[in-house]
């Protein structure tokens, strides 16, 4: 006669090998969970930085193709663009021809100088200069303003000279000057990016564990193994500690290779031209991983909670997605309201990770202060809620 | 030895059991008869501990004992045979077996023990995923009575079985009555209970209605065979429900 089970530790051990062996086995778990989800982040990390790249860095020094018909009446006005940084390209062709050009898309836009146009300067009239663009195509806007600026910046060089040499200050007729100052360096656009990092981390953390969550509470509902499990002589708590052990393990492998692609993928991206430390080694990843470490202990915790309420692997499939987005939360509003780290921010899981993980990538210190409140604060909500899900499984109604 | 005294259970609206006792003997087979719904599933659950009673109690062999300890006395064989279809048969079977904290020696001894005993020697290290309702039911009742228990619980056994592994399993259950176990199955077909069982339990609505071996059911009722019985016994208690 063997009274009780294995014991406690021996239970949850034996539970969590048990649900990781069969997950494993799981090709569409595998898949999601070490391979999609690690592959999603950093390839979209990657491309989002090096559009933002491309556009920083290319609108400064990238020139303008400005092709203008009638050039040779304007030598002045051709020369102070090539100065600022157009290419100007002289066509010799009709205005309907231009404007076909335009319309099929051969050229952004075409700038048509009338043949008096020297003749009216020299009158001190105005002369009608000619812009032909498509205004509806967003592609092409970018080079529009910048070649309207370029006109507009001429326009006004030529028009102080007119009133300097009729003996008026020109600033007569300029009542106010707006001077904008711009604020955005390519470091703050960084910490924008560097948002969506840490969500991909966060969310990779998540996703990792998702389906194992699902099948070991849901699933094993649905195909009635659970049962024969809780006629066994073990604890429940036993069990659910197994479980949640597993998906953690789970989270936490996804969470590794993750970082792991980022450190490579981090290789070829040109973040030093948004200011952003390039070091993104394997030592700033490990400090990385280990701070949203606790968060494994939590998403599993609240993803059981949720799993106790449902019935069959599409409904927990369902409720989970949604749970899913509840520490992403934080995250999003704090990229919006531009938080800076602070004690009590700390105490607010996955805001806390977040911060802490954008301060290391930036290569900045990191208050230990903050990250013990984070790891505490995160380790503490998690274990309620780890309590909760205990608590759930013991309802009869989990049988269903 | 299991001595059901007076289960009373209730879900939401629905009262599943009221006042149902029975005893399940020693080297007998006990057959919980009736109707889909009339509470067999209910009553098993309560005794695997997996429920709990709003009132009445349960004695296995003599104690009123709890939770754990009725279930390490127990080998249950739920409705649905709960394999995980991703494992092999061995690993279903030898999970339970290590929950159950038997040892790695004799878990691979009784192992391979049932495999000679139900001719599995050939399935026993594939995964379950792909196996016949027959073979699925071999490796879940050896995951049942890995421990070799005394009391033996059985939901709808033999349902979904064809002729031959129907014939198996029942010369199985025969066997573990030969050795001195207290078998309890629950069946909602008249044949399958008459053909097994030395002692029968008609439910009905979630009251026992009637009980005792074949014959005394005859009696009881005055009916003329035990499918007559059946019916009128369901039917008092549906009188009373």
């Amino acid at each position: 006669m063997h009274s009780g089970g294995p014991g406690f530790w021996r239970t949850v051990i034996t539970v969590l090998h048990k649900e990781v062996l069969e997950n494993v086995r799981d090709r569409r778990t595998i898949l999601s969970a070490f391979l999609f989800v690690p592959l999603l982040g950093p390839l979209m990390f990657a491309f989002m930085t090096s559009f933002v790249v491309d556009r920083i860095v290319g609108e400064a020094d990238e020139r303008l193709r400005l092709p203008v018909v009638g050039a040779d009446y304007a030598p002045n006005l051709l020369a102070f663009a090539t100065e600022n940084g157009a290419d100007v390209a002289k066509l010799d062709i009709a205005i309907d021809a231009a404007r076909t050009l335009v319309v099929t898309g051969e050229e952004d836009l075409i700038l048509i100088v009338p043949s008096d146009i020297d003749e009216r300067l020299r009158a001190g009239e105005a002369a009608s200069l000619e812009l032909i663009a498509d205004s509806s195509n967003n592609k092409t806007q970018r080079h529009v303003r910048r070649a309207r600026a370029l006109i507009d910046a001429y326009n006004d060089k030529v028009g102080r000279l007119r009133l300097l040499a009729r003996g008026i200050d020109p600033s007569v007729i300029e009542p106010f000057r707006l001077n904008q100052i711009d604020t955005a360096t390519p470091s703050g656009r960084a910490v924008a990016l560097l948002g969506t990092l840490t969500y991909f981390l966060l969310f990779s953390l998540l996703m990792g564990g998702l389906y194992l969550a699902i099948d070991v509470t849901a699933g094993e509902r649905e195909r009635g193994s659970l049962e024969s499990l809780l006629a066994l002589p073990v604890q429940r708590s036993a069990l659910i500690l197994g479980k949640i052990g597993a998906t953690m393990a789970f989270m936490i492998a996804s969470l590794c290779i993750t970082l792991a692609v980022i450190v490579i993928t981090m290789q070829f991206l040109p973040l030093y031209k948004l200011g952003m430390s390039s070091q993104f080694g394997a030592l700033t990843a490990a400090k990385i991983g280990a701070v949203m470490l606790p968060m494994a202990l939590l998403g599993a915790s609240l993803f059981f909670v949720v799993g106790s309420f449902t019935r069959t692997y599409r409904e927990a499939q369902t409720w989970i997605g949604l749970v899913l987005a509840i520490p992403t939360l934080p995250i999003a509003f704090a990229s919006m309201a531009n938080f800076r780290p602070t004690n009590w921010l700390m105490a607010v899981p996955s805001l806390s990770q977040h911060l802490l993980a954008t301060n290391l990538l930036r290569g900045d210190a990191v208050n230990p202060i903050h990250v013990a409140v984070s790891v505490v604060s995160t380790l503490l909500l998690g274990a309620v809620l780890l309590g909760l899900a205990t608590q759930l499984y013991r309802r009869e109604k989990l049988l269903g | 030895m299991i001595v059901v005294e007076r289960l009373t259970k209730r879900f939401d609206a629905v009262q599943a059991l009221q006042d149902a006792s029975f005893v399940a003997q020693d080297g007998q087979i006990t057959g919980l008869l009736g109707a889909n719904g009339a509470g067999k599933s209910t009553t098993l659950r309560i005794i695997s501990s997996v429920l709990q009673a709003d009132s009445g109690r349960v004695a296995i062999d003599g104690e009123h004992a709890d939770p754990m300890t009725a279930r390490s006395r127990l080998g249950v064989l739920p409705h649905a045979s709960g394999l995980y279809p991703k494992l092999t048969a061995r690993e279903n079977i030898r999970y339970h077996a290590v929950l159950r904290g038997l040892s790695a020696d004799l878990i691979e001894q009784r192992i391979g023990e049932w495999c000679a005993r139900l001719e599995m020697a050939e399935i026993i290290d594939r995964r379950i995923e792909g196996f016949s309702h027959g073979q699925k039911l071999k490796v879940a009742l050896t995951r049942a009575l890995i421990h070799a228990p005394r009391n033996v619980i059985l939901d709808e056994p033999t349902s979904g079985l064809d002729i031959g592994a129907t014939r198996a399993l029942r010369d199985l259950i025969r066997g573990l009555r030969d050795q001195g176990c207290c078998v309890l199955l629950s069946s909602h077909i008249m044949q399958e209970v008459s053909a097994l069982c030395d002692d029968i339990v008609i439910i009905a609505h979630g009251r026992v209605v009637t009980s005792g071996s074949p014959q005394q059911i005859l009696q009881h009722t005055g009916a003329a065979d035990l499918e007559e019985a059946f019916m009128r016994a369901s039917r008092e208690g549906a009188s009373h429900a």
